[in-house]
């Protein structure tokens, strides 16, 4: 079984931000950087996969060329070999330009299964998996918590509003994971030596056009400081009547 | 640092340390402190994640990596908690470092993977109640018996000799009656003879385990005679050097934990209406406690990059180790300044780098000692 993972990299969750002085990316010369956590849950579920089944794991990044250190992490994971579409300005393209790229590589291989993120953590625009599904005619399940396979089939749980629902189809498939479905291994260190081994394809990109462009970037708006209503029994009326009133969340 | 010292491979390494320490080691080290518990399921996670035996030879099971890799992860782990990375250091380099430098091809087969794999743990026993700075001074005995040496005596001190699966010890080596000088044995924890004694109460490590051994006609085979007795003690010390390496990157990671534990809560904490950074007192003990750790790191990786290089580093090994302890100490010290009263209470973790911090400047040499290196190393260059 071939199965292709899509690996982004992506600032640490934990870093702190800061809008560069165009006013419309992220400063990324201080931050560290990280495999999306995401695409993490998808590396692990494909090494799951491998150990079962069999097979072979291709990561798929298009990013700068500095995303060589995600494959890298992705490879000492267990991940067998990457391919690298290199995209110095790939922070600038929009979702549809980035899946066609991405697309247009897997393509040209042989697959069973393609695997990501539900999300990348930096733009948070959940449309890649789906978008390549698109382009590739494929069925898709997104946000997949639970995963199971069976011949050709695959069967799927999705959370959803107050519940779960169970979704199959046939492979070839793509199929984006949300938290919960896997916990991510640690790359252990023989696996880190041996990633060393293992090649890393890169891919000068062919002009794709970019449709849709970041006009600005601003900071969240500063947390209001909270408010005493005042204390006891008594303040519960004026407190009812802000959460109605104001928050609306009652 | 990050260019100068370290590779892809480092970096990875780095990454997968600090996150295991984060989310595995961190959560749990208070409590652990508390009960002056071992760490028992971190040494097993340790071991799958390789980390038994970073520097070891690929050949014998290790990972093969350099000492700056080893110092890095080192540093990392003490950030969360000293006592589970004194338990990886003495595992690495007073267990298993000294057969991989001075074992015969039998021993590094029969014992290296064991230990690199985290099978086993190791233990080095060179402490005695009479014999501590003054190592020489071993009162133990190894009496030659045919293919065997008879081993009587005691070691105190001994880190991890409770849940150890060898343990490497000093002996004087006694032939027909004459001493023949200072060796080593490497004696499994299940010998005849060998009694280990309860776990010490200490000030700080509380988590790592600290043992009295005894041998009462202790049996040994001459095939675990570790290094050749006629090459003399000095020449087996010089395996120790790398664990001097390793207390200073403990000496950093202990430095850096709590400091970083002090720069939140300076952002966090106010005082006269301004978080407290805002005071000159305040900025300036974390300016010099930053300064301090980047230049005891700068030490500590000097040394290691130098030995990967194949240098003699018992100079350099030296300055590291005094440095980096004594970083500590001042660090932690300041720490606690900096949290006033909640950095005296358990609940905000800085009492405890603290009280792990001084065994830094006392095992594995103490900072009097390693003066004495130093001294004796930078005079070879006038006399
Ligand atoms: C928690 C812990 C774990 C340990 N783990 C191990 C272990 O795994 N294996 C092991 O073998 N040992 C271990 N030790 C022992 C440790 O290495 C010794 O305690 C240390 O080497 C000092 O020896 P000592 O305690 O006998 O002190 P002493 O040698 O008695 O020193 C007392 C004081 O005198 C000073 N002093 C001694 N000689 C001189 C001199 N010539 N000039 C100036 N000052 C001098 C010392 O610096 C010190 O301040 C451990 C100790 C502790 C506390």
């Amino acid at each position: 079984m071939n199965i292709i993972v899509l690996v982004k990299q992506v600032p640490d969750t934990e870093a702190k931000i800061r809008i560069s002085d165009d006013g419309k990316h992220i400063d990324e010369s201080s931050i560290k950087l990280v495999v999306n956590p995401y695409d993490e849950y998808a590396i692990e579920a494909a090494l799951q996969l491998k150990e079962t089944h069999g097979g072979e794991i291709t990561l798929v990044s298009l990013g700068p060329a500095g995303a060589v250190t995600a494959l890298r992490t992705g490879l000492a994971m267990g991940a067998d070999k990457a391919v690298l579409i290199k995209a110095d300005d790939s922070r600038f393209m929009d979702s549809q330009t980035v899946a066609n790229h991405l697309s247009k590589v897997i393509k040209e291989r042989e697959f069973d299964l393609i695997l990501g993120g539900k999300k990348a953590v930096d733009t948070d625009a959940q449309q890649v998996g789906s978008l390549i599904a698109m382009d590739l005619n494929l069925p898709i399940i997104t946000a997949i918590v639970e995963l199971d396979l069976n011949g050709n089939q695959v069967s799927a749980v999705r959370e959803v509003e107050g519940g779960a629902e169970t979704v199959t189809c046939q492979l070839p498939a793509v199929l984006t994971c949300e938290k919960g479905l896997n916990e991510p291994r640690y790359p252990n260190l023989r696996g880190i030596m041996m990633a060393k081994k293992k090649t890393i394809e890169e891919k000068e990109i062919s002009d794709g056009g970019i449709a849709v462009e970041i006009v600005s970037m601003e900071y969240p708006p500063q947390k209001a400081e909270g408010q005493i209503v005042g204390e006891g029994p008594d303040a519960v009326p004026e407190l009812v009547r802000l959460l109605r009133e104001e928050a609306k969340v009652i | 640092m990050d260019s100068l010292f370290f590779n892809d491979e480092h970096r990875m390494l780095i990454d997968m340390v600090k996150d295991f320490a984060a989310s595995e080691v961190a959560p749990v080290a208070r409590e652990m402190d508390a009960e002056s518990r071992f760490p028992k399921e971190l040494v097993n996670q340790m071991a799958e994640l390789g980390l038994m035996g970073i520097p070891v030879p690929e050949e014998y099971g290790g990972a093969g990596m350099d000492t700056v890799a080893y110092a890095a992860a080192i540093i990392e782990i003490a950030k969360a908690d000293a006592s589970v990375a004194i338990t990886l250091a003495a595992h690495t380099s007073l267990g298993t470092m000294p057969i991989v430098i001075a074992g015969t091809e039998e021993q590094k087969q029969e014992f290296v993977p064991k230990l690199a794999s985290g099978e086993i743990l190791g233990a080095f026993g060179l402490t005695e109640p009479g014999a501590g700075s003054d190592a020489g001074a071993t009162k133990t005995k190894a009496v030659k018996d045919g293919n065997e040496y008879i081993i009587n005596g005691g070691k105190i001190f001994i880190t991890n000799a409770g849940h150890a699966g060898i343990l490497n010890i000093t002996t004087q080596i006694i032939e027909n009656g004459e001493i023949k000088g200072i060796g080593a044995f490497i004696v499994p924890t299940n010998t005849a003879g060998l009694k280990i004694g309860p776990p010490e109460k200490k000030m700080g490590w509380k988590a790592s385990d600290t043992r009295q051994l005894y041998f009462e006609d202790m049996r040994v085979p001459a095939a675990n005679l570790l290094g050749n007795p006629a090459g003399g003690f000095k020449t087996f010390m010089k395996t120790l050097i790398g664990g001097r390496i390793s207390i200073g990157a403990l000496g950093v990671g202990t430095a850096e934990g709590a400091y970083l534990k002090a720069l939140q809560y300076s952002t966090e904490r106010e005082a006269f209406g301004k978080p407290i950074h805002k005071f000159q007192g305040v900025g300036f003990k974390l300016a010099d406690m930053a300064t301090e750790i980047e230049a005891a790191k700068l030490l500590v990786f000097h040394a290691a990059w130098l030995k990967d290089q194949g240098q003699d580093v018992t100079k350099e090994a030296a300055m590291a180790k005094l440095y980096a302890s004594e970083v500590a100490m001042q660090t932690t010290t300041n720490a606690i300044q900096v949290l006033g009263g909640y950095g005296y209470v358990k609940e905000y973790d800085v009492e405890r780098y603290f009280r792990d911090a001084k065994v830094l400047e006392i095992g594995e040499g103490t900072s009097e000692v390693q003066r004495m290196i130093i001294a004796k190393e930078i005079l070879k260059s006038v006399q």
